[in-house]
C-alpha cells in the first residue's frame, strides 16, 4: 500500500494531483472515487470538495486549489483533513513522489 | 470503504438508500454451470442455462457499464472461468475501464493463468474457501475442493499476485477457524473476506443446520471489531451492528440502491441473494438495456423509497441494523418489515418459530446438478438447447498463449 501522511502532516503548500489510477464519478452529494490499483472506494461528501480535487492538477498547491474553489480560510482546516484522508488512501498524490516510484 | 467526512455522519447512507443513477458495483453471474455442487450455493448452480447471454450480449452490457461509470463488477456464477469466453470478457471489461473482481473455486487458476492475472491492475481474484481444513471445507464444497483452492492460492502467490482475496462463507462449522483462515491469508499474502451465509438458493435447504449460533454471531462480531479494515466483509454483517458498534464499511442494505445482480440469462435482481420473481427488476435484453432497468424499474423505485420499520419500529437497535437482510428474511418466510432471522436481540428467532413451512418461498431458478453431485462434463461455445449436466472441465485449454 502507500505511505500515509497524517491529518496534521498534510502539506497544503505542496503540489498534489489526482492519482492516475483513480476514477471520479460525480454524484449529487459530491462524488465517488475508485482507485484501480488499491481497489478501494472513497466518497467525496460535497460538490465543493469535488471542485477542489478536480482543480488540484492545474493548481500549484492544495492551498491554491482550495482558494480557486472558493474555500474560505475558516473552512480550510476541514478541507485539509479531507485531503489528508485522500492522500492516506493514495487517491491523491504528489507528482514528484509519483515520479520517484 | 472509506468515507471522507464532510457533512452529517449519516447523510451518505441516506443518499445511498435513496439510490444512485448507476450502481457503485454489481454482481454478475456469468454462468450457472459449475463443476462443484456446494450445498449452500446461493444461485443453485450446476447446469448451464440454454438462455445464457452470448459473448456479444455480454460485451454490450460491459459497454453500458462503462457509459454508466460502474467502477467494477464482481463476476461469479456458477464457476465463471468455465465459460470459453471468460478471459475475453475480462479483457474486454478492463480495456473499457470496468474493473473485474471474480470469484472462483480455483479450478482454472493454473500457474500460467496466475501469471497473467498478476500482470493486470484491473483484475482481482477471490478464491472461495469454506473451511480452514479440508474436512470442514469439503463437507460444504465437495471432495477435493480444498486442495484445488489451495493449489490456486499457491499459484497466485508464486506469480506475485499480492492481496488476492480468500472468500469464506461463515457457518456453524468454521467460526472457530477464523484465526486459522487469517493465517492462511497471511501465508499467501492474501486478504481474508468473510461473508454471511444466506438462506438463498440451495442455502435455503441447509441454513437451519449451518447458520452460526447466537454465541457464534457474537464471536464473529467481536472478531471483526478486533480486525478492523484488514478483513473484508462485503458489508454483509451489518445486522450485527445491533450489538452496539458499527462494523467497518457501509452499514446498510444496498440492494437495488447501490448494487444489484445480473444473472447468466440477463435477469436483473435487487441483489445476488434474492434470485426470486419478487426481486426481479427486468432483463438486460429488454429495450433500454441494463440502464433502463436500473433507472426505471418499479421494484427498484420501491426499494429506494423510505422503508417501513414494521415490527422493528420500537426497537432501539433499528438505526444500527436497519432491520437486517431482506433476502435472509424473505427466504426464511419472515415479513420484510420485521426482524432479520439472525436479529441479535433474538426477535428473529421468535418470529421464525411462528412461520409454517408452507409460508417459506422457494428460490426461483434451480440449476443444480441432478443428484446434487459434482459432474465432469464440458461446456462449449454454443449454449445447450436445454439445461443439461454439461461438464465445465472438458475442453479445458491450457491458458498459456491464449
Amino acid at each position: 500500500m502507500s505511505t500515509s501522511p497524517t491529518a496534521t502532516g498534510f502539506d497544503l503548500d505542496a503540489a498534489w494531483r489526482l492519482h492516475p489510477q483513480v476514477s471520479v464519478r460525480p454524484e449529487r452529494f459530491g462524488a465517488l472515487l475508485y482507485h484501480f490499483g488499491t481497489r478501494r472506494l472513497s466518497f467525496l461528501k460535497s460538490p465543493a470538495l469535488l471542485c477542489v480535487v478536480r482543480s488540484l492538477d492545474s493548481q500549484p498547491s492544495a492551498r491554491a486549489a482550495c482558494a480557486a474553489a472558493g474555500v474560505t480560510v475558516a473552512e480550510l482546516p476541514g478541507y485539509a483533513s479531507a485531503l489528508a484522508c485522500l492522500a492516506a488512501s493514495s487517491m491523491i498524490c504528489c507528482p514528484a513522489a509519483k515520479e520517484r516510484q | 470503504m472509506t468515507a471522507i467526512a464532510r457533512g452529517r455522519p449519516n447523510s451518505l447512507v441516506q443518499e445511498f438508500a435513496s439510490g444512485l443513477d448507476a450502481p457503485i458495483c454489481l454482481t454478475w453471474e456469468l454462468t450457472y454451470a459449475c463443476n462443484l455442487a456446494c450445498i449452500h450455493c446461493l444461485s443453485s448452480s450446476g447446469r448451464r442455462d440454454p438462455g445464457e447471454l452470448s459473448t456479444a450480449e455480454c460485451k454490450r452490457v460491459i459497454d453500458e457499464l462503462e457509459r454508466m461509470q460502474v467502477f467494477y463488477v464482481n463476476i461469479g456464477g456458477g464457476e465463471p472461468t468455465v465459460r470459453p469466453d471468460f478471459w475475453e470478457l475480462v479483457d474486454y471489461a478492463c480495456t473499457h475501464h470496468v474493473g473485474v473482481k471474480f470469484s472462483t473455486n480455483g479450478l482454472k487458476i493454473t500457474p500460467a493463468a496466475a501469471s497473467r492475472l498478476a500482470a493486470s491492475d484491473y483484475v482481482d481474484v477471490q478464491i472461495s474457501l469454506d473451511g480452514a481444513t479440508a474436512d470442514v471445507n469439503d463437507a460444504i464444497r465437495g471432495p477435493g475442493s480444498y486442495q484445488v483452492a489451495l493449489a490456486a492460492m499457491r499459484n497466485l502467490a508464486a506469480a506475485g499476485f499480492s492481496n488476492f482475496k480468500i472468500s469464506v462463507v461463515m457457518t456453524r462449522h468454521n467460526v472457530a477457524q477464523l484465526d486459522a483462515f487469517k493465517e492462511i491469508a497471511d501465508r499467501f499474502g492474501a486478504q481474508l473476506r468473510i461473508t454471511r451465509l444466506r438462506p438463498s438458493g440451495r442455502g435455503a435447504d441447509v441454513w437451519d443446520e449451518l447458520h452460526p449460533t447466537t454465541g457464534q454471531q457474537r464471536e464473529i462480531y467481536d472478531w471483526l471489531l478486533a480486525h478492523g479494515e484488514h478483513v473484508l466483509t462485503g458489508d454483509s454483517f451489518f445486522h450485527l451492528a445491533g450489538y452496539g458498534r458499527e462494523l467497518p464499511g457501509l452499514n446498510m442494505c444496498g440492494a437495488g440502491r447501490v448494487v444489484c445482480l445480473i444473472d447468466p440469462v440477463g435477469d436483473v435482481y435487487a441483489c445476488p441473494f434474492a434470485i426470486h420473481d419478487a426481486f426481479l427488476a427486468g432483463n438486460v435484453r429488454g429495450p433500454g438495456g441494463f440502464a433502463r432497468v436500473w433507472r426505471n424499474s418499479e421494484l427498484f423505485a420501491e426499494l429506494r423509497r423510505p422503508q417501513s420499520r414494521g415490527a422493528c419500529a420500537s426497537c432501539s437497535a433499528y438505526d444500527a441494523c436497519h432491520g437486517g437482510c431482506m433476502a435472509a428474511k424473505f427466504f426464511t418466510g419472515l415479513p420484510l418489515d420485521g426482524p432479520d432471522p439472525e436479529c441479535v436481540r433474538g426477535f428473529g428467532m421468535a418470529a421464525l418459530a411462528e412461520v409454517g413451512n408452507s409460508a417459506v418461498p422457494r428460490p426461483a431458478a434451480d440449476h443444480s446438478h441432478r443428484g446434487r453431485q459434482p459432474v465432469p462434463v464440458s461446456i462449449g461455445r454454443r449454449p445447450p438447447d436445454r439445461a443439461c449436466d454439461q461438464s465445465p472441465l472438458a475442453g479445458h485449454l491450457p491458458l498459456a498463449g491464449r
